[in-house]
């Protein structure tokens, strides 16, 4: 596996991938079953809704504090672990970041790689960056390393291979493993661990994402259940974390109540299986741990975000997933309709700092801003009104100086021309009772096709006579104004 | 618990609204004005009207302003600040006259007491009416629940019914526990649980013709799960998810329909049957 590792690429715009997954039957029972069960598990993670509300409150003024004095956390966390014996970069891009990796493996002269679950090395499209230069990479997440057998990539932030039930992914391990087809999760599980397990001890360099990044102690704290990331934080003689300018939290205390939204909202579980406090390389007495530890800090955009006092907002997400489990839009189109790292309501609202509205302009319209997702937010974030505000920046002139990357990647003259005479419509009320008149009495001559409306709908037909009219003669009759 | 809730700090960076705080409601008026909502004056009236008449029923007189158009949540929804300000504008200045403000759609009134604060943002001239239409603006089932605290005699034949409220309505205004509440009131009324009851029904105003492949596939779940829940007829008091649900039923040739609330409540307490206005 030490040749380019080709993710799957996707084609087509965002209307055309979702079309097709809502034509896939199997996916779409994959997605609606798996997201009932999480929904299901979150809610009885949080029987009691004012310690949930409470807490969710007081995650959000954690987070929000943090943001606030962001410059001097990163100052402060990085002097600690510095402190403490770990080697922290800076990475504005993801291009830098993963020149950064890659110059570390490089003076290990190391070859192979062993990562633990991190979306931001996804998000830095890591593994093909090091595969390109010769440098195995291999994600030991039992989802991620299914999506990765499958050259994919995650369809949700916390289970990368969620899109897939269990028959799928025995054949993908028959396909690629030579291993007998079974049914049995367990079974798979066992395969996936056994072929993984050999990978720990070979690795130069082990690779990890970052939960919380403690300013006070110069802590890193990583989450995870299957104990890969312990291994692959501790086995290999030298451990990459990267991450996020935004997960640093200020001190153990504020992570007590985000660790416990983290992983209620996520799976429902009330604490994870690990939990993994990183604080600085092997010490010389000690007997293991990494010989060296280094930090990426990335921000790829996210200074963008922070800029801007509403969109700043996004910044408080640590990752759950709980937006996307109970989105009913991502259910039916699963996560590799978006085309980017992150899926779903989330990945809406931060995607765009990232890689600009010019990439993604369908996705703040794909919503019927139904509130779900910012309901269920841990740290309340305000999902469905910033989805909206990225619509006014995506509809914006684009000679406006944008506020949001590439804003303005929806403007059209003729859309907003459209509103300019809906508006006269509904200023001018001689106008829209001539309308209401036109409309009733020449109902019948109501087209058939309506546009996009009548593809899931027959066209709506105007009533015969407007509550305007109606209210006017019956309100004449009891003498009312 | 209680020693994690310490003092995390204001933070001047928030921007999330806070989960409404219970309401505070008047005493019965002698009047108000009904704001009919664009939607129900084109395709629903008689919805609108059957709400004028539950409200007289109640000894309130209606005023119906006929200025009145648009609340402007459809350009607000699709990033047209400046023309959905416009329309709000009009509006606040019509409905601004000291007395309540009766909405037959929750989406509607979400849009003036949660979004008009929003739209009018470092406006203090207009966010002074804003705060006062905000007090005043009521949904239907609401206020004939906590204002008028109706008390109703069920006088149609038995029936069982599936209950819809939108999104934005639940989340905003509470309406489905006061749809429930009102239902709860009628005899004869037995209400029905559907599948996912509380998903969206793909509406969303203009992601319905913007995203129509997944609206479709939203509305074409909802209404399923609608017919599946054995319930006579469904009831909502939303004229948007009504025109989409209802259009989707249509498309299917399914038999099953979903009517405004008003009316449904209006036939149970007066007697009268009415026909189908198409």
């Amino acid at each position: 596996m030490s040749q380019r590792i080709p993710v799957t690429e996707l084609t087509g715009d965002f209307r055309q991938r979702a079309e097709d997954a809502l034509g896939d039957d199997q996916l779409r029972t994959n997605f609606r079953t798996a997201m009932d069960s999480l929904m299901t598990k979150r809610a009885d993670a949080f029987p009691d809704e004012e310690e949930r509300e409470g807490l969710r409150e007081l995650g959000n003024r954690i987070k929000a504090r943090a943001l606030s004095r962001l410059p001097d956390l990163l100052e402060q966390l990085e002097t600690r672990l510095t402190e403490n014996g770990v080697q922290v970069h800076w990475a504005e891009t993801v291009e830098e970041a993963n020149r950064l990796v890659h110059g570390i493996i490089e003076r290990r002269q190391g070859s192979r790689v062993v990562k633990g679950k991190s979306m931001v090395s996804e998000e830095m499209e890591m593994n093909a960056y090091l595969a390109e230069r010769g440098i195995e990479s291999l994600e030991s997440d039992m989802g991620e390393y299914i999506v990765q057998l499958d050259d994919e990539k995650p369809s949700h932030i916390i289970m990368p291979a969620i899109h897939k039930n269990r028959r799928q992914v025995s054949r993908l391990f028959h396909d690629h493993l030579g291993e007998p087809e079974t049914d049995d999760v367990n079974e798979l599980i066992r395969i996936g661990r056994r072929t993984l397990r050999r990978k720990f001890m070979d690795a130069d360099v082990g690779v990890s994402g970052v939960n919380f990044a403690i300013a006070e102690t110069g802590t890193l704290l990583l989450v995870e259940n299957e104990g890969n990331g312990r291994m692959s934080t501790t086995a290999p003689p030298v451990h990459i974390a990267v991450t996020g300018i935004e997960k640093v939290v200020q001190n153990l205390r504020d992570v007590v109540p985000l660790l416990s939204l983290l992983t209620r909202s996520a799976l429902g579980q009330p604490i994870t299986t690990y939990v993994n406090l990183i604080s600085g390389p092997r010490k010389p007495e000690e007997l293991d741990g990494p010989e060296e530890v280094h930090l990426v800090l990335l921000d790829n955009g996210r200074t963008g975000a922070f800029a801007d006092a509403q969109m700043r907002q996004t910044l408080n997400c640590i990752r759950c997933g709980a937006c996307m489990n109970h989105c009913p839009v991502y259910t039916r189109v699963g996560g590799h309709t978006y085309g980017e790292v992150y899926p779903g309501p989330i990945g809406k609202i931060v995607t765009p700092h990232m890689v600009g509205l010019h990439k993604v302009p369908d996705h703040p319209s794909a919503s019927s801003l139904c509130g779900a997702c910012g309901e269920v937010c841990p740290v309340k974030i305000p999902i469905p009104e910033l989805l909206q505000r990225l619509r006014q920046e995506n509809v914006k002139n684009p000679d406006e100086a944008p506020k949001v990357k590439d804003g303005g990647a929806k403007y059209s003259r003729s859309e907003r021309l459209v509103w300019g005479l809906w508006q006269q419509l509904n200023t001018r009320p001689l106008l829209y009772r001539l309308f209401l008149w036109g409309a009733t009495r020449f109902r019948k001559l109501t087209p058939a096709k309506a546009g996009p409306w009548t593809d899931n709908h027959t066209a709506p037909v105007p009533a015969r006579r407007s509550l305007h009219d109606l209210a006017k003669d019956h309100l004449a009759r009891q003498g009312g104004r | 618990m209680s020693e994690l809730f310490y003092d995390a700090a204001p933070n001047a960076t928030r921007v999330a609204p806070e989960r409404p705080v219970p309401r505070h409601y008047p005493a019965k008026p002698p009047e108000v004005i009904l704001f009919g909502t664009c939607v129900v004056d084109l395709f629903f009236p008689e919805a609108g009207l059957d709400a004028i008449r539950l409200l007289e029923r109640e000894g309130i007189q209606v005023r119906f302003p006929a200025n009145q158009s648009c609340c402007g949540q459809p350009a607000w929804t699709s990033g047209y600040v400046a023309e959905a300000r416009a329309v709000a504008r009009a509006q606040l200045e019509l409905l601004d006259a000291g007395l309540p403000v009766v909405v037959p759609s929750g989406s509607c009134a979400g849009m003036f007491r949660q979004h008009y604060r929003e739209l009018f943002a470092g406006d203090a001239g207009m966010l002074e009416k804003v705060e006062r239409l905000s007090e005043q603006t009521f949904e239907l089932s609401e206020f004939l629940v906590h204002v008028c605290r109706v008390n109703w005699q069920d006088l149609g034949s038995p029936t069982r019914v599936a209950l819809h409220t939108s999104c934005s309505a639940r989340r905003e205004m509470n309406t489905h526990l006061h749809a429930r509440e009102l239902l709860d009131k009628l005899s004869n009324v037995e209400r029905v649980d559907h599948d996912h009851e509380s998903e969206c029904c793909g509406f969303g105003g203009t992601f319905s013709v913007r995203m129509p492949e997944i609206s479709g596939a939203m509305v074409k779940d909802k209404t399923q799960s609608l017919v599946a829940s054995g319930a006579d007829e469904m009831v909502t008091a939303d004229g948007g998810c009504l025109m989409n649900i209802n259009g989707s039923l249509d498309k299917q040739r399914e038999a099953f329909r979903g009517r405004h609330l008003a009316s449904f409540l209006w036939e149970r307490v007066s007697g009268e049957r009415k026909e189908e206005v198409a």
